[in-house]
């Protein structure tokens, strides 16, 4: 082939853009909405079947039938407000506590990344937060904090904390040598640097680290309630109730809600997640 | 040969932290208007030159001297920031500079036609080939204007047509804007097709085993890779850096 000068880009054949966006998001759908779908069936219908079959007449109460837990907890008006309003004080203590937790997890993981002396004082702690036996805090907190909201959100921020600023590290130092290189080159301050070049880069490592972080926050608001037995009561506080009352209907009901609000949460930062990786161009 | 060099090696040496003498003694000057190629055994020190005029590394002993503050570098992988369009890529040097947005804008837009990109400046760098993010690459150092221009083997990844047309895209460049080039290559034929001057390296650490002028007129046709004088050229180049291969390993 004779190349000329200036060749325009459109008359090389081999150099084609290479990705189509597809118009169709669904292509994927069938199995990702199947599948699940599949296991749930499945593990319902073993629920029943050994509600039915493995457990006697007389203790069914310990197991009761799925349709049991929806007609007495879900169906049933009295014991569907009790639980939601519980869920709801839960739910809004978790995100706070999360909310709080991303802010400084990401702040500390910053102040981490810039300076080794910071990185190696702080980062032995972060560990000690993941490894404290939040079991044992929790009545402490009580004693320091009381037992109202801010108490039971600081409980949520200790358990959400570390994912955040492990992920978060870990994105930031995952920059290439050559991007650093072009930062250095062109003189860029250490801001710049952070600003335009690591923490953009951190953004899919990180939203790993939220994902984890929101259903820490979720187990351990119901944790500073369940042992709190004070306060406004959440999810935690009812589950105990119910445990005592043997009533298993609304026990597995609050159990149920509880999960699927962080799947929920879950749910979102994946969406997020897709979001930053069509922006990096990985998906 | 009046003019200044725009970068001199004044017998530069560098010893990593490590130990390993990356490079002993290198003297060698580039003149604006001169385009040379460095070519040698891998880890002989050719891309730690570059990186030395950029000032990525610090020589331990001699010195660099850049006599320009217009400085464009073309690095081995098109280094482009993903989250980017191609047109935010090209600007990031005039923004880390703190240059105000429109005239950024404008700066980039031209450098973007340059290696013809025009049309593609909202295409992130998934959406384009190999040879396109090397394009884009290229349009952000030119938006340096640079007079010294280091290339350390950008077209190493490339399939072969890609890379003959973006060597004469380089050499339009060249002839154009006059600039000082530094080109890191492994291709003996690159390397002689590029530049005016072909610099041997013998292995680690790097010292210069041969300096050889090329003759040819710019701009050069693409078929001078056929010519007999070209083959002879390539060559000369190939058996003094076998030579620098037998003197490494001795």
């Amino acid at each position: 082939m004779t190349a000329t000068l200036e060749t325009p880009v459109e008359t090389t054949g081999t150099e084609a853009p290479q990705r189509k966006r597809t118009l169709w998001p669904f292509k994927t759908a069938p199995i990702r909405v199947f599948a699940p779908v599949a296991v749930f069936v499945l593990v319902i219908a073993a629920w029943a079947a050994s509600s039915h079959l493995l457990v006697p007449e007389a203790s069914r109460f310990l197991l009761p039938p799925p349709e049991a837990v929806i007609a007495e907890g879900l169906l049933d008006p009295m014991a569907r407000n009790e639980i939601l309003t519980a869920l709801w004080n839960t739910v809004q203590v978790a995100l706070c506590g999360l909310a709080i937790a991303i802010v400084l997890g990401v702040l500390f993981a910053v102040v981490m990344s810039q300076t080794r002396w910071a990185e190696f004082s702080l980062y032995p702690y972060a560990v000690v937060l993941q490894t404290i036996p939040i079991l044992a805090v929790v009545p402490l907190f009580g004693f320091w904090f009381g037992y109202e909201f801010g108490s039971r959100v600081i409980v949520c921020v200790m358990v959400s904390l570390f994912p955040v600023i492990t992920n978060t590290l870990f994105g930031l130092k995952s920059v290439a040598p050559a991007e650093h290189d072009l930062f250095t080159l062109h003189g860029a301050t250490r801001f710049q640097r952070l600003w335009k070049l690591q923490l953009p880069a951190a953004l899919p490592a990180m939203i790993s680290g939220f994902k984890i972080s929101g259903g820490q926050a979720i187990i351990g608001s119901i944790v500073a309630d369940f042992f709190f037995r004070q306060g406004v009561p959440g999810i935690g506080r009812m589950i105990d109730v119910y445990r005592q009352r043997l009533a298993t209907e609304e026990l597995l009901t609050a159990l149920l809600l509880s999960s699927l609000v962080g799947l929920c949460l879950f749910w979102a930062f994946d969406l997020l997640a897709g979001r930053v990786d069509r922006m990096h161009g990985k998906r | 040969m009046s003019i200044d060099p725009a970068l001199a090696f004044r017998g530069t040496s560098l010893t990593f932290a490590n130990g390993t003498r990356a490079l002993d003694g290198i003297d060698l000057e580039v003149r604006p208007g001169e385009f040379v190629s460095l070519v040698g055994p891998s880890g002989c020190g050719k891309s730690t030159m570059l990186r030395l005029a950029a000032g990525f590394e610090t020589a331990t002993a001699g010195a660099v001297d850049v006599n320009t503050g217009h400085l464009g570098y073309v690095f081995q992988e098109a280094t482009l920031l993903p989250w980017r369009t191609v047109a935010r890529n090209v600007e990031l040097p005039a923004e880390l500079a703190g240059v105000p947005k429109a005239e950024r804008r404008e700066a980039a837009r031209d450098a973007i036609e340059r290696v013809g990109l025009a049309g593609f400046e909202k295409h992130r760098p998934s959406q384009l080939s190999g040879g396109m993010r090397m394009r884009a690459s290229i349009a952000r150092a030119l938006t340096m204007k640079p007079e010294l221009f280091l290339f350390d083997e950008p077209f190493g990844a490339l399939d072969e047509i890609t890379r003959q047309h973006l060597n004469s895209e380089v050499g339009n460049l060249f002839v154009r804007d006059g600039f000082a080039g530094v080109f890191v290559t492994h291709s003996v034929p690159e390397s002689v097709f590029m530049s005016t001057r072909v610099v041997v390296l013998t292995g680690r650490p790097g010292q210069i085993a041969a300096d050889i002028p090329v003759p040819f007129d710019f701009p050069r046709d693409p078929e001078l890779r056929y010519t007999p004088a070209f083959a002879n050229l390539a060559a000369e180049v190939s058996a003094a850096l076998r030579g620098a291969k037998q003197e490494a390993a001795a």
